[in-house]
């Protein structure tokens, strides 16, 4: 069995960018997935009551979950972004090698920006009924 | 030469019995999380987040505790399947394989069970 022959992999391949989008997609796919069971622990405790939604919030505002929430953010926001490219993808457009590429970069640059953005509004909305 | 049988061809649901089904599902859900998330985001950062009765006023209102709800079932059968594909693409050993199957399965289930729960909750009491 082991020594029948293996197709190339992707070892022969010269590393381009877009390969390391592709496996992003899946990272951040199970980061998203983590995310939200989160986000049920969040609801749940809402549903609870306010001292449990109160104890979640605490939770929520410690350095390493903030760190963790801004990982969320992007890789919900990243997901969003190249999910749409693959959509795209779909319908047999873009797939040509350069656009690819661009459109690659274009989804980086567009990630970065709206987590910035999306962490900017997060900030605000957790200043806001602070008791 | 196909050695596919005539039937088989016909059906269209190769190995694995379902057709496109997965490919296909997986897609539709992602085409309706785009809306559906762009929402949430935006209407979920514009509460005042420590305010309990803010937020639970907010989730509380109808149409936002269904569209919540669909959101939640979506995006768990989303999530369901693109773990699925991660754990058959990288996971070798049968047992561990079925394990993993299982239990995100089954986690996945139980998630969105809660957050509907926890919406309905929300909404109706």
């Amino acid at each position: 069995m082991n020594q029948r022959p293996l197709s190339p992999h992707l070892g022969v391949y010269k590393f381009m960018y877009t390969m390391s989008l592709s496996i992003m997609h899946r990272m951040t796919g199970c980061a998203a997935t983590v995310g939200f069971l989160a986000f049920v622990w969040w609801l749940m405790a809402l549903a609870s009551g306010p001292a449990q939604y109160a104890a979640a919030m605490q939770c929520l505002s410690s350095p390493l979950a903030r760190v963790l929430l801004v990982g969320f953010v992007f890789s919900f926001v990243y997901h969003f972004c190249n999910g749409i490219r693959h959509l795209v993808w779909d319908t047999g457009r873009g797939l040509e090698r350069a656009q690819a590429r661009r459109s690659g970069a274009v989804v980086i640059a567009a990630s970065l920006l709206l987590t910035a953005l999306v962490v900017w509004l997060g900030c605000a909305a957790l200043s806001g009924g602070a008791p | 030469m196909s050695l596919r049988s005539p039937l088989g061809k016909v059906l269209g649901r190769g190995s694995a019995g379902e057709g496109v089904g997965h490919w296909w599902i997986q897609r539709v859900t992602a085409v309706a999380l785009i809306p559906l998330t762009l929402w949430f985001a935006i209407s979920l950062l514009s509460q005042p987040l420590h305010s309990y009765e803010a937020v639970r006023g907010w989730l509380g209102q109808p149409w936002v505790a269904v569209l919540t709800i669909v959101l939640v079932f979506t995006l768990a059968w989303h999530s369901k399947l693109g773990v699925q594909v991660v754990i058959e693409d990288y996971v070798h050993g049968k047992g561990a394989k079925t394990t993993l199957l299982l239990l995100s399965t089954f986690i996945h289930v139980l998630a969105a069970t809660a957050a509907i729960f926890a919406l309905l909750v929300l909404a109706l009491s």
